[in-house]
């Protein structure tokens, strides 16, 4: 695994190599006349786990919604796991096979039980048996600790169960990576640990991260590289502890010493 | 401070009692009572009289002279001509088969309401098998029965025929207009556009006007289409175009999230809108969808102007007979009671399942 290399040397947008699973090049998105993301050069290793923060309307959202084609970019390109992610729908569907999402507000389907939730999309899309999938889904709601609610529907579980529903419903897809947008920004306070702890072991178990998040507790704890946007633009990035210790750019220093002030 | 445990009291006598109910919903202020007073006075008057007129002074012999003597309804009407009120001019001997053709279709509606059935081959099969026998028993000419032309369809059997197979056609072409309006293809959306505002713009008697008189103008001569299918497809495109903006309006209020998760498990666009989108959109409008059909349901009646004779048509027929003249009241009561009968059915269908559908979600 090759994610304990440091960052830190890295130039981004010059680094070539195959273990790349996701490579953006200079791309551009407008949303209408406002320019949301600015010459985003990135690439993620396979196995690396990325935090991206920054003030709200950074752009943080958006790139990231761009890498599963939930929006469009304009100019420049992307690759995920070396397709193209372009308007070729047999592209987008491929790569929607390989990178799930999970959502601020979970986004469960309400007129389905959970384990209709998880089975779905492997019975459809990866033409899994229902035996099958029900089994592995099973096993999923196993980990995030969550089995004995499986014939429940959404509405009946708390926040914190709903997320890890949508996380274990992700999982069941057998992503090679995943794509986290404010999981936890929607939760009663005494419901993040609990989604975080999910979030924690399935980084450990080396799956590729890439979470937009302000739990910084959970950037120090997890991350191999933090990444800081503002205004559509990467501003800095490095590994979790010089990120927080010392940070380089002027806004990033003020950005998190807005949101450590009260920790 | 010493906490102690509080059980749960039933909650005070004057909220359970008959008559702490009244003074709480009747007499509760001055207005109130005054129009709780005056409308039981009204209903005091009026009750009476209307149970007098159709019951106590009623007439029930099939005979007419017996009616003028009488004071109350003649329901010796209905007696006398409720056989070609319900079955119109379908061969008087076979009244049988329309009958139990009658009986064919709305057990399949019957059926279908039935959650059992709730399964896409168990409808269709349900709905397959029910059209055959219902067409074989109407139309005959096989297995020794005779042939009844559809010209000589008439009275409630071809009310619900129309009813009915409008309803089946109209509700996935009122889908399919909805998904194209809301479409990213401009030439699918244009044309739903188009058609939706077209049809609603017009009304539904120009619309069986124009199929019935125009388009034969248009055909080649030795061209003809059946009057009834005519009507038939005129009524069905027209509640399509109604039920497409209801369809909207419940695909929109459906939140994005739901769009972007189906999306980002990969699903199709068939796929998230036949399992994600539409279940959730189309139970969300349920009571608008069964106004359309309710009034699709009452709006059979306007084929009398194209020559057909539905239910309203065979009553307005009927009380043309002089003898039978003077009881037109009666006439319009019996029908309106039938028509009155089916769409409280519906609408009482449609509460059951908007409790039946949300039962263990939670909200």
């Amino acid at each position: 695994m090759t994610n304990l290399e440091p960052h830190t040397e890295r130039q981004v947008g010059h680094h070539e190599k195959t273990e790349d699973v996701i490579k953006i090049r200079d791309m551009n998105k407008w949303f209408g006349s406002f320019h949301v993301l600015r010459d985003i050069n990135l690439n993620v290793e396979k196995g690396e786990r990325i935090v991206i923060c920054g003030p709200s309307g950074s752009g943080k959202s958006t790139l990231i919604r761009c890498l599963n084609r939930l929006e469009a970019y304009q100019t420049g390109e992307v690759y995920v796991n070396d397709i193209l992610l372009g308007d070729d729908v047999k592209n987008i569907e491929a790569i929607r096979r390989e990178v799930c999402m999970v959502f601020q507000h979970f986004n469960l389907f309400p007129h389905k039980t959970i384990l209709e939730n998880l089975t779905l999309a492997p019975i459809w899309v990866r033409k899994m048996p229902k035996k099958e999938a029900e089994e592995m889904a099973m096993a999923y709601l196993e980990r995030v600790r969550i089995a004995e609610q499986a014939l429940k529907f959404p509405g009946q579980l708390s926040g914190g169960q709903q997320q890890r529903v949508a996380i274990a419903r992700s999982l069941c897809m057998q992503p090679k990576i995943m794509l986290f947008d404010e999981p936890t920004s929607a939760l009663d306070p005494e419901m993040v640990k609990e989604v975080l702890d999910v979030m924690v072991e399935l980084a450990k178990e080396g799956m590729t991260m890439l979470c937009v998040t302000h739990e910084m507790g959970f950037a120090k704890e997890v991350a191999d590289r933090v990444i800081f946007m503002d205004e559509g633009q990467i501003v800095e990035q490095n590994e979790p502890e010089p990120f927080f210790t010392n940070p380089q750019n002027e806004r990033t220093q003020m950005f998190l010493s807005q949101i450590l002030s009260h920790h | 401070m010493t906490h102690k445990f509080i059980e749960p009291k039933a909650p005070p006598i004057s909220d359970r009692s008959v008559v702490g109910w009244m003074r709480n919903n009747l007499f509760d202020s001055p207005l109130n009572t005054a129009l709780t007073i005056i409308i039981a006075y009204v209903l005091l008057q009026f009750i009476p009289l209307v149970l007098d007129w159709a019951l106590f002074s009623a007439t029930w012999v099939a005979d007419s002279d017996a009616c003028k003597a009488g004071s109350g309804a003649c329901w010796g009407l209905i007696n006398a001509k409720w056989r070609f009120i319900l079955f119109g001019t379908y061969t008087y001997d076979e009244h049988w088969r329309p009958f139990v053709g009658m009986l064919i279709l709305l057990g399949a509606c019957v059926g279908s309401t039935i959650p059992v059935f709730w399964k896409p081959m168990r409808l269709l099969l349900l709905w397959v098998v029910s059209s055959v026998l219902l067409g074989i028993i109407m139309w005959g000419g096989i297995f020794g029965l005779s042939y009844v032309e559809n010209t000589l369809w008439g009275g409630l059997p071809l009310t619900l025929i129309i009813a009915v197979y409008g309803t089946l056609f109209a509700f996935p072409i009122g889908i399919l207009l909805a998904l194209g309006r809301m479409s990213n293809l401009p030439a699918i959306k244009s044309f739903c556009i188009f058609f939706i505002e077209l049809i609603r713009g017009v009304p539904l008697i120009s619309v069986l006007f124009m199929s019935s008189f125009l388009l034969p103008l248009f055909l080649p001569d030795g061209v003809n289409i059946d009057k009834l299918l005519r009507a038939q497809v005129g009524i069905t495109l027209f509640t399509a175009a109604y039920l497409a903006e209801v369809f909207r309006g419940g695909l929109q209020a459906i939140p994005n999230g739901q769009f972007e998760a189906a999306n980002s498990l990969g699903l199709t666009y068939w796929q998230s809108m036949r399992m994600i989108i539409l279940p959730q959109a189309l139970r969300l409008v349920i009571p608008p969808t069964v106004n359309s059909f309710i009034s699709m349901f009452k709006d059979t009646s306007l084929v009398v102007i194209i020559g057909l004779m539905d239910l309203l048509g065979t009553v307005k027929s009927v009380i043309k007979d002089p003898e039978w003249r003077i009881f037109y009241a009666e006439g319009y009561v019996f029908a309106a009671a039938i028509f009155f009968f089916f769409c409280y059915s519906m609408a009482r269908y449609s509460a059951y399942l908007e409790v039946e559908l949300r039962k263990g979600e939670g909200h």
